[in-house]
């Protein structure tokens, strides 16, 4: 699945997408099908303060736990609470239904050191062994 | 191949095994709520039992049965000898509780031990009592956390662990109370030395290393390594899952490691996983001893003799488990290093070896081997080449059940898309070796021709592929048979309770 144009991307597989001064995130496409079935998520408290590329939560599949990594620096304001109960989402909407968190920018230029879909596109064939 | 029924399903109201002689001495009632209304209990005969668990010893994979080259696990074949002595009736029969005078033997059995393990890996002192590898590290880094307490310099709350490291030992550092620091590995697959230099400091309390690692290498740094963190003020942790390489070759004392566990159900044959009970215990440098878990035992020179006698460290973090550890393994383990000898261990490490390189040599053709290094004990592979034909790690380790092979370990370490694990060990004959490699290469060869055979494996087995996602979803690891009552009341736990109280601590 080529990754949608509206994001930005990180190096250690997150999506982010900025709305004013807020950033929704999540995973891509080539991390939970790296990852297999998703099968649960540890995701911060809303007011919790987050830095770029810090650990954020956790996501577990049957193949392993692995650290989400934060995208950009600033405060979490909101949490996908649905997902905890059906992480499988992760798996079947990547892009839409999963969103982890959002989270508001103290530092906004942060999202232009970010790799654009193209560039993201080009970095995960190259990632693969 | 049938799907064996729960015992519980098997069971016949007043069917029985064992009867009980009539009772000789008065019976006395029970304490008051100690008594039970009634117990789901499964009622078989002796010959459902043993029809029983033998059909299900027949489905599952052991050492007995066929290769076994689980990564990371050394599934080496447990020597029938260890079994034979460790049911000799003065190491079977005693009780912990028995005065020290009528154990002798087996503290004597303990004392040997603990030198033959300090001498092998060039430490100072060893203790026994951890009960499996994790248990090992959580030991050591207890150690590590009081030793540092002890000299008031108690800023260090950071423990540094390579990415290459096993995956217990980040968890064994949290348990302990520090914080976790991932140190990242180089292109040959050793510590990053530049990355780790400005991640050291004097909040370093330690770093927990895996030598040789995950991938199956020996870490060319490792002199460097440790000297940096030594440097910086911090302990170096091994992880000693990895022995079977370098019995009798390297010593991880004299490479200045401060603190290693061993693990007796890999690398001294002890059985592994659902076998025994594991036993992991730890050596520790010259200066570290007193910090050791206890009860320890120790000798006393006598005119008659040695005489050997329990004592507790002056400085021990403790207890860490009941009474001295799992002595059947110390048993176990004592005779696998008596049978070996000094040469015997040297040639298990050299044969281990080679055997993984054989097996990489004639492996590296049809899967991506990462690392282009000769490798230990054990390697990685990656079936990222299989993948672009839609077939993974884990169908490659489904597939190989068909064959009657237990597979590799998958998955782990991370650093490795697609990672296939793969570990010998020094017990196989060559003819073992190429069966397995026969069948490696016919999975290869299927996975460009015919993916689908190898995404469907297995073909041979009672069951296919189970539903693991929904397994880790909807999980239950408490099934009960129906009309359970096994919950005690509040007044039979206060019963236990004083009755435990009233248990002398030895």
């Amino acid at each position: 699945m080529a990754a949608p144009t509206d994001r930005r991307y990180t190096r250690t597989h997150e999506w982010v997408l900025v709305e004013g001064d807020v950033a929704t995130m999540g995973v891509t496409d080539h991390a939970q099908n790296e990852l297999g079935d998703i099968t649960y998520l540890e995701l911060p408290d809303p007011g919790t303060e987050v830095e770029a590329t810090k650990p954020l939560g956790v996501v577990e599949s049957v193949k392993a736990a692995s650290d989400v990594y934060s995208p950009v620096d600033g405060e979490i304001v909101e949490r996908n609470d649905a997902i905890l109960d059906s992480p499988e989402v992760v798996n079947s909407s990547p892009y839409e239904g999963a969103w982890l968190v959002k989270i508001r920018l103290a530092n906004p230029a942060q999202v232009e050191d970010l790799m654009d879909a193209d560039a993201y596109d080009v970095y995960e064939k190259e990632s693969a062994v | 191949m049938a799907v064996e029924p729960l015992i519980f399903d098997l069971a016949s109201p007043g069917r029985r095994a064992i009867r009980m002689p009539e009772p000789d001495v008065p019976e006395t009632a029970l304490p008051a709520g100690m008594a039970r209304e009634s117990l789901a209990w499964p009622e078989v005969s002796e010959i459902d039992v043993i029809r029983h668990f033998t059909r299900l010893s027949q489905k599952n994979h052991a050492i007995d049965i066929n290769f076994y080259p689980l990564g990371s696990c050394t599934m080496k074949y447990n020597p029938k000898v260890n079994e034979a002595v460790a049911r000799y009736p003065g190491f079977a029969g005693i009780h912990p509780y028995q005065p020290e005078a009528t154990v002798q033997g087996a503290m004597e059995l303990m004392s040997e031990l603990q030198a033959m393990l300090a001498e092998i890996s060039g430490f100072h002192a060893v203790t026994l009592q951890p009960a499996a590898g994790a248990h090992g590290e959580l030991t050591g880094v207890l150690i590590i956390r009081d030793f540092h307490a002890d000299r008031g310099d108690t800023a260090r709350n950071t423990i540094l662990v390579p990415d290459s490291a096993h995956g217990t030992n980040p968890a064994t550092a949290v348990m302990a109370g520090f914080k976790v620091e991932t140190v990242p590995s180089n292109s040959r697959g050793n510590v990053d030395i530049k990355a780790l230099r400005p991640m050291l400091g004097p909040h370093i309390a330690g770093l927990m290393i895996t030598n040789p690692n995950t991938l199956g290498l020996w870490d060319e740094g490792i002199d460097e390594v440790i000297g940096l963190v030594h440097e910086a003020g911090g302990l170096v942790y091994n992880d000693g899952a990895n022995f079977n390489a370098i019995l009798g070759i390297a010593r991880p004392g004299d490479l200045g490691i401060d603190v290693m566990h061993f693990n007796l159900h890999k690398t001294f044959s002890t059985p592994h996983g659902g076998g025994g009970p594991g036993s992991g215990p730890v050596g520790v440098r010259a200066g570290l001893e007193d910090y050791l878990p206890g009860p320890r035992v120790r000798t006393i020179a006598e005119d008659t003799g040695p005489r050997y006698e329990w004592f507790m460290p002056e400085r021990s973090i403790g207890r860490l488990h009941s009474f001295h550890g799992n002595f059947g393994m110390h048993v176990r383990a004592y005779t696998y290093i008596r049978m070996h000898g000094a040469a015997g261990l040297r040639r298990v490490s050299e044969d281990a070896v080679l055997a993984a390189n054989y097996l990489k040599s004639q492996l590296s053709d049809d899967y991506v081997v990462p690392y282009d290094r000769s490798c230990m004990h054990e390697f990685v592979a990656s079936a990222s080449r299989q993948k672009a034909n839609g077939v993974k790690a884990v169908d490659i380790a489904k597939r190989l059940l068909d064959f009657g092979i237990h597979p590799p370990t998958t998955y782990f370490p991370l650093v490795v898309p697609e990672c296939l694990m793969m570990e010998p060990t020094e017990t196989e004959s060559i003819e073992t070796l190429d069966s397995f490699v026969v069948a490696m290469k016919q999975i290869a060869r299927e996975s460009a021709e015919t993916p689908e055979i190898v995404r469907s494996a297995p073909h041979t087995t009672a069951f296919k592929r189970f539903d693991e996602a929904g397994a880790n979803r909807r999980l239950n690891l408490r099934w009960e048979p129906e009309h359970s009552q096994v919950v005690p009341s509040e007044s039979v736990i206060g019963e236990v309770e004083r009755i435990l109280e009233a248990v002398p601590a030895d």
